[in-house]
């Protein structure tokens, strides 16, 4: 339920696309509550809908898609927005000065013969900002990432390497002073000892400048550096969601556990590393009951025929499955410890709540 | 075994050299010493794996190793016989470069670009057979790929084999290209980054099925990876060893046990840090390194590669460049860290003074 710490709140959302062999829908049904200065992950294998519930906080589903439902976001002072009903120009005002989105190319979002300063400055003055000022910031925002202002600014993306460039464009969509950020698979091309850098950075500049983080990626270990809550997405639309605790040490779902099993790990011994047995289903495809049947050790008739609701596992954590009390006996996770730590992570818990 | 073995390397250096080309007469050329005098031995069903970050050089290692790439110095062996050699010199060669080519096979990172997308699989699959063993008749070769196809797990094959490209899924194009690899019976295969593009649920089955080929076909593998932990469950599986690479050099090279449990570089540290766990991580706050990004490769630093982002750098790192330091009395693995000797005078040397932690392009 909405409160007055919710700053994106979804509500029915789909996303379909018309297409010769039939309508696809690639978000079902979808509700969503993102807290104000949480850093809520989304996980999900790639075609599970999850770039397609982010982008729909902007509503930047990419043509011929189409995003229905209810897309609210609520400002620190103000009135609620309804985000899918905004017009196009009120939309270009709203991306980027109220939630900035980070796409994974990073190397296709510069324009190549113009340097960084000219996007700092352009984008600054599309909004109508005192550049002066702007640029300040921006230099403020580029040390932040690491990165030597005066070098980056006159620099051309090509001169960049993808981990320099990834960060630039953070800082890039900074500089209107969002309150929300959505980062789409950020780090996804670049080598993992970046990676990690980035998420390292992120975690400090949501600290710095009060943001409100949604991270979309299919890497739970590194989500699990970031996060305070993780939604997982199966087949289009959310099947559990919970603290980064609440996930890793009393998953609920099957398919979150089969997830966290297939992981590999470097402290679990490579006999007990296992997969998911079967394929993932077609947007184009009507699973009727759950959609997770399919690949369900634990499912029974009940389970192809209704799909499950929302069940509350406890206040921060709900599961889309009948059984979410009897997964943790179906689906062993190898690698997960026998208790819970009692004081809980610290990277996971801080930060959230205030 | 007392003779030669299936393939080594020895003191093995790349370089390659931008002249800035024609319009660019006044430019600088810039040469990048993409690999730094390695040397290594690959015996039979031996698996290395070569993990470092993006521009380090493994790939270009790895394709010198298979004969793709020619050494600008340093010898590289097949069975005792130089490839380069035997390529130039055909006469004198032991072993034609011809057999040493089918037998030193690669897939690679993008299955998909490595398939003909206007041809059907078979097709594609049918060449290396036709070049190789032309002996062979058009129902002997078909009942050769029907046979692996079967084995890996791709069943009917024929069902596959009729597709092209594109209608297949990721995990099939790669086990595709990992047939088309194996028709020549080879004795190594480079996998670069073989396994990277697949979904994290598909890449334990992948590596699953290369090992389990490794025993029916008795090949060595050099696999190609980024990411530490897929390293490791390749090397654990299959008993092999584990090298670093950074900025052209192997600067550790060890067992899964030396390499993940006891690392002795402050960059293999840093790597393990960057692959995350899920679970019972040590507080990891600290950031292990002190610059993010890699320094120009056309202008190494002085002393140690890595002391610009090392965070253990004293000044002696400065100015020495490390050798090859075998803790524990091994022959074969060794850290290029003076950290590893605890004679070294590192000990007594002092800080370096901080620099500021910003990166220049």
């Amino acid at each position: 339920m909405s409160n007055s710490d919710t700053i994106v709140e979804v509500r029915d959302l789909n996303v379909t696309f018309e297409m010769n062999r039939g309508q696809s829908r690639v978000v079902r049904d979808a509700d969503l509550d993102v807290a104000r200065n949480e850093t809520l992950g989304i996980i999900g294998e790639s075609g599970s809908g999850k770039s397609m519930l982010a982008s729909s906080f902007l509503n930047a589903v990419v043509e011929p898609g189409v995003s229905t439902g209810e897309v609210t976001y609520h400002p620190d002072d103000g009135e609620p927005v309804s985000v899918l009903d905004l017009s196009e120009s009120e939309l270009n005002r709203f991306r980027w000065e109220e939630i900035a989105m980070v796409f994974q190319g990073a190397m296709s979002s510069f324009n190549p013969v113009t340097t960084i300063r000219t996007h700092f400055r352009e984008t600054l003055q599309d909004h109508n900002r005192d550049i002066p000022a702007g640029m300040d910031r921006a230099r403020e925002l580029l040390e932040s990432v690491y990165l030597d202002p005066d070098r980056i600014l006159d620099s051309y993306a090509h001169e960049l390497s993808g981990g320099m460039k990834q960060r630039a464009l953070i800082a890039l969509s900074l500089v209107l002073e969002p309150d929300v950020l959505v980062l789409d698979e950020p780090t996804a091309a670049l080598d993992l000892l970046m990676q990690r850098s980035i998420v390292t950075l992120l975690r400090d500049l949501q600290a710095e400048y009060d943001l409100t983080l949604v991270f979309i990626t299919h890497d739970l270990p590194l989500l699990t550096k970031l996060a305070d809550r993780i939604a997982v997405m199966y087949a289009f639309n959310i099947v559990e969601i919970g603290t980064t605790d609440d996930l890793l040490y009393n998953a609920s779902h099957p398919y979150t556990r089969a997830l966290l099993d297939t992981t590999p790990d470097l402290n679990v011994p490579v006999e007990e590393m296992n997969i998911i047995e079967g394929s993932k289903p077609d947007p184009v495809d009507h699973i009727p009951g759950c959609s997770y049947h399919p690949r369900c050790p634990m499912a029974d008739e009940r389970c192809r025929s209704d799909d499950p609701p929302m069940m509350t596992v406890s206040n921060s954590h709900e599961s889309a499955c009948f059984y979410y009390d009897e997964a943790d006996d179906a689906v062993t996770i190898s690698a997960a410890p026998e208790t819970r730590p009692a004081s809980g992570q610290s990277a996971a818990t801080d930060g959230g709540e205030n | 075994m007392a003779s030669d073995p299936m393939l080594s390397m020895d003191g093995v250096s790349v370089e390659f050299t931008d002249d800035g080309g024609v319009l660019d007469l006044f430019g600088d050329s810039e040469t990048v010493r993409a690999v730094n005098d390695v040397s290594l031995e690959l015996g039979e069903e031996e698996t290395l794996t070569l993990i470092g970050e993006s521009g380090c050089g493994k790939s270009t290692l790895g394709k010198t190793a298979i004969g793709a790439q020619k050494p600008t110095s340093g010898t590289v062996s097949y069975r005792g016989q130089d490839i380069w050699e035997a390529r130039n010199d055909s006469k004198n060669a032991s072993i034609p470069f011809d057999e040493i080519r089918h037998s030193l096979q690669i897939i690679h990172q993008d299955p998909g670009s490595a398939l003909n997308p206007n041809q059907r699989i078979l097709t594609s699959l049918q060449l290396p057979l036709k070049k190789w063993y032309p002996e062979l008749g058009r129902e002997e070769r078909e009942e050769r790929i029907h046979t692996l196809f079967e084995r890996v797990g791709m069943s009917p094959p024929s069902d596959y084999l009729n597709r092209y490209p594109h209608q297949l899924s990721g995990g099939e194009t790669q086990r595709a290209v990992l047939v088309r690899a194996l028709l020549l019976n080879p004795d190594l295969i480079l996998a670069d980054e073989a396994i990277s593009a697949l979904d994290v649920s598909l890449r334990v089955e992948m590596m699953d099925l290369m090992l389990e080929l490794q025993d029916l076909f008795q090949t060595s593998y050099l696999f190609i990876s980024h990411d530490l932990s897929n390293a490791r469950y390749i090397a654990e599986k299959s008993g092999g060893r584990i090298a670093v690479m950074y900025l052209g050099e192997i600067v550790e090279i060890g067992t899964v046990e030396e390499i993940v449990e006891n690392p002795q570089h402050p960059y293999t540290k840093a790597l393990q840090w960057a692959t995350a766990n899920l679970y019972e991580d040590e507080d990891d706050e600290e950031f292990p390194l002190r610059k993010i990004d890699v320094p120009d490769p056309t202008n190494l630093p002085s002393g140690c590669s890595f002391h610009p982002r090392c965070p253990n750098a004293r000044e002696v790192c400065k100015r020495q460049h490390p050798g090859r330091i075998h803790a524990g009395g091994d022959e074969e693995n060794y850290a290029r860290c003076f950290r590893a000797d605890d004679t070294h005078e590192y000990w007594h040397s002092p800080e370096i003074a901080d620099e500021p932690p910003v990166d220049s392009p």
